[in-house]
């Protein structure tokens, strides 16, 4: 199914690709074919850097269950975090 | 047909590289299989599915190829960049795929190096998989000169007006009056998109507009069941729907 369901944000941090680390810029969320999981659809989050090249991409391609889990360990870890240390 | 050959007549074809004027009068790559011989062959326009200009659409071009057709896959995601196939992909993808207006182009450009072959019949069908189903929809609509279409499962073929996006502005459906060619259409009854309720209704337009097609709805099937690198795929079914294809271009394009 090509559902064209993609979101983009703007982020802040370091990827490691096929090339090593490398700054990133963007991350492109969609849910759509996965060129690699076994899953007719997935959640893909392509962390990049448009400025560095088109190689310079950082894949991942989850069932919705894992990417549902996977938002709820992101949630939690940011509210253990802000516990410890306060909001950065 | 599968094994439909003498054993002792020649075989030869030649996969290369082209380069073409696209959209925009862009140069732009394209996959070319064609048959060793003076033909004349007929042709096959081939656009490739939203996972890129990959492997299985380069193998399905040689396929065609070996069956008596000049192929050509142009790369419809060439203003994305250059890399592996897949890295391609995830940046069209990443940029809300590409446009109708630029595939729509390209495929005439395709549509036009066949058509200017010595060794082509001058005969031309359009066909893909997947948004390559939906985008050859489009092009059998929107240009003249196609002699048949052959729509894999595309996807959005209906699109209702929440989905409508400026590279995809206007829901394929609503070009049927102006399909200016025969149809053959291959679904599968498990696919989610297009479900078989949009199936029924990409039918009963085709009906309403005295369109010439053919539908084939396979159970136990659902998207990209002809794909042999995924867990889609489905033997009896993509062996059967290859031959439907086969009996449909012979008959459209002779």
């Amino acid at each position: 199914m090509c559902t064209m369901i993609v979101e983009n944000v703007t982020i802040d941090g370091s990827g490691k690709g096929s090339k090593g680390w490398f700054n990133l810029k963007k991350a492109n969320v969609s849910f759509d074919h996965p060129f690699n999981a076994q899953f007719d659809h997935s959640l893909n989050i392509d962390f990049v850097n448009d400025d560095l090249g088109i190689e310079h991409r950082v894949a991942v391609e989850l069932s919705r269950d894992s990417a549902q889990k996977l938002i709820e360990a992101i949630s939690t870890a940011l509210a253990r975090g802000d516990e410890q240390l306060g909001p950065t | 047909m599968w094994n439909d050959w003498q054993t002792d007549s020649y075989e030869g074809q030649t996969s290369e590289l082209v380069k073409i004027k696209g959209y925009q009068d862009d140069e732009i790559n394209a996959y070319v299989a064609r048959p060793n011989g003076t033909g004349p062959y007929p042709g096959v326009v081939l656009l490739h599915h939203m996972p890129g200009w990959d492997e299985f659409c380069r193998e399905t071009a040689r396929r065609f190829a070996d069956h008596g057709y000049i192929v050509i896959c142009p790369n419809l995601y060439e203003r994305f960049g250059h890399g592996t196939p897949v890295d391609v992909a995830a940046k069209a993808r990443g940029e809300g795929g590409v446009s109708d207006e630029s595939v729509v182009a390209d495929a005439k450009a395709s549509l036009d190096y066949l058509k200017g072959l010595s060794n082509c019949t001058g005969k031309v069908a359009v066909l893909g998989h997947c948004s390559g189903g939906r985008h050859s929809y489009l092009a059998a609509c929107r240009v003249t000169g196609f002699s048949a279409i052959i729509d894999y499962w595309g996807g959005n073929v209906i699109m209702p007006s929440d989905r409508i996006t400026e590279k995809q502005p206007v829901s394929p459906i609503e070009y049927t009056k102006d399909l200016s060619c025969p149809i053959l259409g291959i679904f599968g009854n498990d696919d989610q998109n297009p479900p078989p309720d949009q199936v029924d209704q990409h039918e009963e337009e085709l009906k309403k507009h005295g369109k010439s097609y053919e539908f084939h709805r396979y159970e136990g099937a659902g998207h990209g069941f002809w794909y042999y690198d995924r867990p889609a795929y489905r033997q009896e079914q993509t062996m059967d729907s290859w031959g439907k294809t086969f009996e449909f271009l012979s008959k459209h394009l002779s």
